[in-house]
């Protein structure tokens, strides 16, 4: 009988991993079908169940170095829902028990309140009975982890609390129990259970919604996958057929139909469409795809039909790259949290030891009765200590900083360059293919002799499509767009820095630059003036000749001017940076009159043209010395030593893996106004660690002293230990939900 | 000054003594760990500190025993590692260090700490 299982397995890490896998499991005598993915780590194997057991399976895993998890129970992403709503449950019923029981003991206990309260409630054997399953029922976590705390030797937070609210209970215990030897020492036997209960109370409920709101922190990555197709429609053998993502393999052809999510990267072999690429560039214009474009998985197909090749899939495709680097980069510390570090790591024992000395200090100084002000100074100073709240200051809004930027196709390496981002004072930019399309475009095309521009573009491209020159390219292209018919060239001749010539239909024709007309002595001092003017604003010019007969002078019949087109985004995108009070730099290897000329059209002062790749780094680094901070924005492999120099690297997403690679930020995107966003956020998330640790800091700096008895000498004043716990449930958080509130604001 | 008075200032400054020996002087041996190392979280990292070889990969399988909200992730900020721990299940970290030293991990709240030491 054919049975199908999928099992998971461990110990993968690249693609071959795959190959191996999959090749031992076909090789064992029963299986027919084995599929691996590596980016579920899981195997999906179809057998003969009566020849083979899981045991063969295993063993076939094994062999190849890696192991099959047969028996393992499958989690997924519902069953970890499933629990973490199960605990919240259990907890909210914790919250309203404690709180409900507190608040009796409260109403019967307070003075002025009680006397409002029914005459059983202010019985202390009652109160007794109440506290008992709120201390030890609804308290029982803290106790749990107090336990295995202290046999590390560590302390937490809930050590406080435990200490705090033991100390609280007992002594209220004890009251209840021997009210006549409290009497004896003078001091009226009252018990504070209602302090212990609604402590426990109080704090459980601000664990609660701590829970809640973290859970809004790591919600970027569950929105990333959620993006996933989880079908492709993919055609074998001129079938087409739905397969799970999973069982798409590389050299599949997928069919997308309107309305589609493209399920896995590819190139497009057959149709066109529109696809709305926001997902995953941040990008809101819908880009057209013809036959030769690549595609994006977890993009959306908006109007055609088509079919793609697949070339990535699982763990290899963009998404899940991107999945991948979010994850990291959220799992990394920033520099700023390395205090948080330090304090959190003695905080907890330093604060039982100020609870030690608080009561020392009350019970030796303090006023009758000495030892209640003692009792209830040092709950107070236990339990006003918040560790957590330093703890989440700064994790809390990396997380959502760089769930945020993976939103708008801003994909932040780590921490510390999410950090190093706010501080950026200079940004240069590589010209080609960073600030402009890297796609030289003819501009302009000028005829003379009363030719019409398209003979002109014609001839031009004619001549140019045996050239292998990169302007030869944009020549050529823009005479297909306008669809020109080329001619046949014969003697084409390309000589080097200086043009091509050739013979069309028995004519000779040269097109180059100046020096080309110079040798030809082709005269063109009559357009003089337009040539430099065009080469002024960046434009490379090319004039073409042509001899009707040998011996006849060469004439010229046109020029056509080629120029590398500026971004769309660039103009905006670097006069927000200007906003900021960034200084933009550009760097470039072209000559300085055509940098020049796009640094004037960009509004850019400082222009550093004729730079050779390989001392882009050196220029990085002399800005550098002048005690800037500089981010470095490139695309291409050259620009890798310098993005690696600066001191934050950022990488055009459309740019080569090596730039990536070498890069602190990958801007998906085209779009250059993605530059200054990454540095608004980068701001944006550092004022908000900022103002977090203000608060958890200057909280417990500002609290513990006051809870101590710091203002008793001055004011009469003393935290009252119930008041102490509702700050600490609201410390953290009031640090979360602050963390959360980056999410709404506006980056671009 | 009264007996109990003093009795409390004694209590005071031994309490304070013992709380300083109890936690802040504890200094536990580390473990050496060769391929890979199974650590239990239960109120913190069993073992606590472990030392492993440069540019080796080095397995961490932590399983968590301990059900408190604290402890459902770690994080290995060097490393830029941040994983969830399911309760009871065994979670692998793979570390291949490049560069020695100390390394601290935190659970998700920077409450319990644990150590690397690459050597």
């Amino acid at each position: 009988m054919q049975t199908k299982k999928t099992f998971s397995i461990k110990g993968m890490h690249c693609a071959s991993c795959v190959m191996v896998l999959e090749q031992s499991l076909k090789k064992v005598e029963g299986v027919s079908e084995a599929t691996v993915n590596l980016a579920t780590e899981k195997a999906t194997v179809t057998y003969d169940s009566q020849k083979v057991t899981d045991a063969t399976l295993s063993s076939a895993v094994s062999n190849v170095g890696y192991q099959a998890l047969i028996t393992e129970e499958i989690r997924t992403e519902d069953d970890e829902q499933k629990e973490k709503q199960q605990e919240l449950r259990a907890l909210r019923l914790k919250v309203i028990v404690s709180l409900t029981l507190g608040g009796l003991i409260l109403w019967g206990a307070f003075p002025g309140l009680m006397k409002t309260a029914p005459m059983f409630l202010q019985n202390f054997w009652v109160q007794l009975l109440l506290a008992v399953p709120v201390q030890f029922w609804a308290g029982f976590g803290f106790y749990r982890a107090t336990i295995s705390a202290l046999k590390h030797r560590t302390a937490n937070m809930d050590t406080l609390v435990v200490i705090g609210t033991t100390v609280a209970f007992a002594y209220s215990a004890f009251v209840t129990i021997f009210p006549q030897l409290v009497t004896n020492i003078g001091i009226e036997p009252a018990p504070y259970f209602d302090t212990a209960a609604i402590i426990i109370g109080l704090i459980l409920l601000g664990r609660y919604f701590e829970a809640r709101a973290k859970a809004g922190t790591s919600e970027a990555i569950k929105k990333l996958i959620g993006l996933q197709a989880k079908t492709a429609r993919v055609v074998r053998d001129n079938k087409e057929m739905d397969i799970p993502i999973s069982e798409v393999i590389i050299g599949d052809g997928i069919r997308v139909r309107p309305g589609e999510k493209i399920p896995v990267d590819g190139i497009i072999i057959d149709g066109e469409s529109s696809i709305d690429e926001s997902m995953v560039t941040g990008e809101s214009m819908p880009v057209d795809k013809v036959a030769g474009d690549t595609v994006v998985g977890a993009t959306m197909n908006k109007t055609g039909t088509f079919t793609f090749k697949a070339t990535k899939v699982g763990g290899e495709t963009m998404l899940a790259q991107i999945i991948k680097l979010v994850q990291e980069a959220q799992g990394s510390k920033a520099p700023i949290q390395r205090l948080a570090d330090l304090v959190s790591s003695y905080f907890v024992p330093v604060v039982i030891m100020l609870a030690f000395a608080t009561f020392a200090v009350w019970y030796i100084f303090g006023p009758a009765p000495s030892l209640l002000y003692a009792l209830l100074n040092t709950v107070a100073v236990l339990i006003i200590a918040c560790p957590c709240a330093m703890g989440l200051a700064t994790p809390t809004a990396i997380m959502v900083g760089i769930g945020k930027g993976a939103e708008h196709g801003i994909l932040i390496k780590d921490a510390e360059s999410l950090e190093t981002a706010h501080k950026i004072n200079t940004i240069i930019f590589d010209k080609t293919g960073t600030l402009t399309k890297g796609q030289p475009e003819v501009t302009d095309i000028i005829s003379f002799d009363g030719r019409a521009q398209d003979e002109v573009l014609s001839l031009a491209a004619s001549i140019e499509k045996g050239s292998e020159h990169s302007l030869a390219e944009a020549i050529v292209k823009a005479a297909e767009a306008k669809h020109l018919s080329l001619s046949a060239v014969e003697k084409f001749k390309a000589i080097p820095g200086r043009g091509v010539e050739g013979t069309i239909d028995g004519k000779r024709i040269v097109f180059g630059n100046k020096r080309l007309m110079n040798k030809e002595g082709v005269d063109v001092s009559s357009e003089g003036d337009r040539i430099g003017e065009m080469e002024s604003s960046g434009k490379t010019v090319m004039m073409i000749a042509l001899r009707q007969a040998h011996g006849e002078a060469f004439k010229l019949v046109g020029l056509i001017a080629v120029a590398d087109i500026v971004k769309e985004s660039a103009k905006e995108g670097l006069c927000a940076l200007q906003k900021l009070g960034i200084e933009v730099v550009m760097i470039t290897g072209d000559n300085q009159r055509t940098a020049s000329a796009i640094g004037q059209k960009l509004g850019i002062s400082r222009v550093l043209a004729e730079v050779l790749p390989d001392q882009k780094e050196a220029e990085v680094r002399k800005i550098q010395a002048e005690g800037k901070v500089v981010a470095m924005v490139g695309d291409g492999i050259n620009d890798a030593p310098a993005l690696a120099a600066a001191d934050v690297g950022i990488a055009m997403g459309t740019g080569t893996d090596v730039a990536i690679e070498a890069a602190d930020i990958t801007l998906i995107s085209k779009d250059l106004r993605s530059v200054a966003a990454a540095v608004v956020l980068s701001k944006k998330t550092m004022r908000t660690i900022r103002l977090n640790l203000f608060w958890a800091f200057g909280y417990n700096v500002i609290l513990i002293p006051v809870a101590m008895g710091a203002l008793y000498p001055f004011f009469h004043l003393l935290l009252n230990p119930i008041f102490a716990s509702v700050a600490m449930a609201t410390s953290s958080v009031s640090v979360v939900t602050n963390s959360l509130l980056l999410k709404r604001k506006k980056i671009s | 000054m009264s007996i109990d008075k003093i009795i409390v200032f004694i209590a005071g400054v031994v309490g304070i003594g013992l709380t300083y020996w109890f936690f802040l002087a504890n200094k536990e041996k580390e473990i050496e760990v060769s391929d890979s190392v199974d650590i239990i979280v239960d109120g913190g990292y069993s073992p606590e500190a472990i030392s492993i070889a440069k540019g080796k990969t080095t397995k961490l399988n932590f399983i968590r025993k301990d059900p408190q909200a604290c402890l459902e992730e770690v994080v290995l900020g060097d490393f830029r590692i941040r994983k969830q721990l399911p309760l009871n299940q065994k979670i692998t970290v793979e570390l291949t260090p490049q560069r020695s030293g100390e390394f601290v991990y935190t659970c998700g709240m920077n409450m319990y700490h644990g150590k690397i030491i690459v050597k």
